[in-house]
């Protein structure tokens, strides 16, 4: 891939905490990353380490968490520097989010038409004509009949109205759309169906980028052009998708899938025994590699926090060891 | 047939109609006509959707719920219809069930030790070194008896409850324990330690567990046999790795189409819509013209029309 690619979102040593009664809660700690144009940047951790933060900061920057340092440049403009009233004109056109908790915003007596109205003004925007005319012609593109206008959201599966949802947020063509956790609270078909259809949103050119979030990387896997894997606020590592989930450096990324259970493991056979230990508490918290205490390779160095380093092929990785865990094939 | 080979509970035609309503009595299916048995020592993970029937199955043989038809065979006597107090309590004194939300299965008012004192009272009124087998117990589920026994319920997680149903089991060596989608409760950093500890107890105590759960590479890795539920139908069951390697009914096919694998991603090409499903088991009922269940191979079975649900109504 040639270097002139366009650049959608540049992230620079982006900080942005809780400020709360006991402290600074550092869920976002100097996150460098960029979206390019057309790609799927899939993004994965465990739950806590900030991802959801992520997305907040990016596109809603609300008390108690606080821009500490850092640009997003989203197009050449920073958003960190933006007034409201600047952001609010970039939303669903520019930015747009397909919030985590939509689904449960669903009120089961409230007809889908009166849903996505008031979907639409959160979102800053007027629910006019034109807009639920468009709505129509996309209800086709998710599979979806004009008469589920009209009905109650209760009769709808959570399948369905999370397509409602990806729907709406991608109504006005974003050059970015940030999915986060959409397909947790789903079944298994819906999983899959709701995925791709992310994908191919993109495929169509409806959406520009997105920045797919899930704590799944098995999901994940199945549509991110690259992956980046967050440990408790941090980057902890960032390449192609395959290169992540087939050769993966650091040994967070390592341990992470070396406790996936998929089909042809089974207890009998083969012990899966998760990551022992549980992620740090990020109140206050200090300097060092925050992955050393459940790391199988700590050594001296890793009191101090590691930089970000260049492997190759852009693939980015935050570990003081991580040539030698890479030569380590007996796991 | 030999000792271990012999199930320890058995459900036949089990079905379960619930009725809501006053005036216009609607009815729901939750479980129709479901026949499956259960083995000491062995994990059968019962895989479905949402809404298929998993806790109902769970609570029907936990008899916390009565059927509306079939039968349960519990040590080869039939409990369907036991009324007996003590018969009642020798059979739940023999089963532990271990919910999604465990917090109902705590009287709130109680600390941790009193529930294990009533649990004591209860069913072992003669143990003597009692202290010693909680904490025991509370060790092998990874919790620590001194910052666990003097709590109430809501100053513990629900992953720390659900471990402490499982100490449960543990202590009074359960012929039975049904799991229901304990998963979501659990952290990251002990669920697999506590899914180990499941097959561990199930391996070394010969209890017979029911994993329900929607995750089918769980399912994979912790099971010897699968039930697949479809709409309150058991439309596949048999050992897990003839059902996983080999499904026959579309929609187990199409469930485990569904599963994201990091060796081999989805076919984007090929046309996937949930919805269209239903057709698709209606036509497969349509186009064979066998009966009930076929044996596809040893210890596989798959529907090959749905079951007719008792008249109740
Ligand atoms: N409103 C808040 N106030 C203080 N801390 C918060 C708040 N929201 C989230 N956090 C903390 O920030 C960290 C990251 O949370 P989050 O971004 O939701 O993680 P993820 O989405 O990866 O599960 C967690 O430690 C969480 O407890
Ligand atoms: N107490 C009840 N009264 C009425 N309907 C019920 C009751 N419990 C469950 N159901 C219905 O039975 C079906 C199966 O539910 P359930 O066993 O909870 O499924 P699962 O555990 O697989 O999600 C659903 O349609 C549900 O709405
Ligand atoms: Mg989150
Ligand atoms: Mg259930």
């Amino acid at each position: 891939m040639a270097d002139t690619e366009e650049t959608v979102l540049e992230v620079k040593d982006l900080k942005a905490y809780y400020r709360v009664m006991k402290g600074d809660v550092k869920a976002v700690d100097g996150l460098n990353f960029t979206v390019r144009r057309g790609e799927i940047l899939g993004v994965v951790g465990e739950s806590g380490c900030g991802k959801s933060t992520l997305a907040y900061s990016l596109i809603s920057l609300n008390k108690p968490l606080q821009h500490i340092s850092g640009e997003a440049n989203l197009l050449g403009q920073d958003l960190m520097k933006l007034s409201s009233e600047e952001k609010r004109k970039l939303k669903m056109k520019n930015i747009s989010i397909i919030p985590q908790y939509a689904l449960d915003a669903f009120s089961p007596t409230k007809k889908i038409k009166t849903f996505i109205k008031d979907m639409v003004k959160q979102h800053g925007r007027r629910a006019d004509k034109e807009f639920m005319d468009k709505v129509k012609t996309r209800f086709e593109i998710v599979n979806l009949s004009h008469s589920v206008l009209d009905r109650y959201s209760m009769e709808l599966s959570g399948g369905m109205k999370q397509r409602v949802v990806m729907l709406i947020s991608s109504l006005l063509d974003p050059d970015l759309i940030i999915a986060d956790e959409i397909t947790s609270a789903l079944d298994v078909t819906s999983q899959r169906y709701v995925t791709t259809l992310l994908a191919d949103l993109r495929d169509e050119g409806i959406i520009g980028s997105a920045i797919f979030i899930t704590h799944d990387l098995a999901t994940l896997y199945q549509i991110a052009d690259r992956i980046m894997v967050m440990y408790a606020g941090r980057l902890a590592e960032l390449g192609n998708a395959d290169e992540i989930v087939h050769n993966p450096r650091h040994p967070y990324t390592r341990a992470l899938i070396n406790s996936l259970p998929r089909i042809g493991i089974q207890h009998k056979d083969e012990r899966l025994t998760g990551i022992k230990g549980t992620p740090p508490d990020l109140t206050d918290i200090e300097e060092g590699c925050r992955f050393r205490f459940r790391c199988q390779y700590r050594t001296e160095e890793c009191d101090k926090s590691p930089k970000m380093e260049k492997t190759h092929q852009r693939h980015y990785i935050r570990c003081w060891n991580y040539e030698s865990v890479g030569s380590d094939k007996n796991e | 047939m030999s000792e271990e080979n012999k199930a320890i509970l058995k459900a036949e035609g089990l079905t379960k109609i619930f009725s809501s309503g006053i005036i216009n009595k609607e009815y729901t299916v939750a479980v129709n006509n479901a026949s499956f048995e259960l083995y000491p020592g062995k994990v059968t993970s019962l895989v479905g959707e949402s809404g298929s029937g998993k806790t109902t199955v769970g609570r029907l043989i936990l008899k916390l719920i009565e059927p509306t038809a079939g039968k349960i065979f519990f040590k080869g006597q039939d409990i369907t219809d036991i009324e007996d107090r003590d018969t009642k309590k020798e059979y739940y004194r023999q089963i532990q069930g271990v919910f999604q939300d465990p917090f109902s299965s705590f009287n709130p008012l109680f600390k941790i030790n009193r529930i294990f004192d009533i649990l004591f009272r209860e069913f072992e009124p003669e143990t003597k070194n009692r202290e010693e087998l909680i904490s025991q117990s509370l060790e092998e589920v990874n919790l620590n008896p001194d910052r666990i026994l003097d709590k109430y319920p809501h100053q513990l997680s629900g992953g720390q409850l659900q471990r402490l149903l499982i100490a449960r089991a543990l202590l009074l060596d359960v012929d039975i324990l049904v799991a229901d989608e304990i998963i979501s409760m659990l952290d990251a950093s002990t669920k697999m330690g506590v899914l180990n500890l499941l097959v561990d107890i199930c391996r070394d105590k010969g209890m017979a567990v029911l994993f329900i759960t929607h995750d089918l590479n769980l399912g994979y890795y912790l099971s010897d046999d699968t039930l697949i539920l479809h709409e309150g139908n058991l439309v596949e069951r048999g050992a897990t790795t003839k059902v996983y390697e080999n499904p026959y009914h579309p929609y187990t096919q199409m469930l485990f189409d569904s599963v994201p694998d990091i060796e081999e991603k989805w076919d984007r090409s090929k046309e996937f819509i949930p919805e269209q499903i239903i057709e698709a088991v209606e036509e497969f009922y349509q186009n064979n013209d066998e009966e009930g269940y076929k044996e596809v191979e040893e210890n596989h079975f798959v529907l090959m029309s749905i079951l007719e649900t008792e008249n109740y109504k």
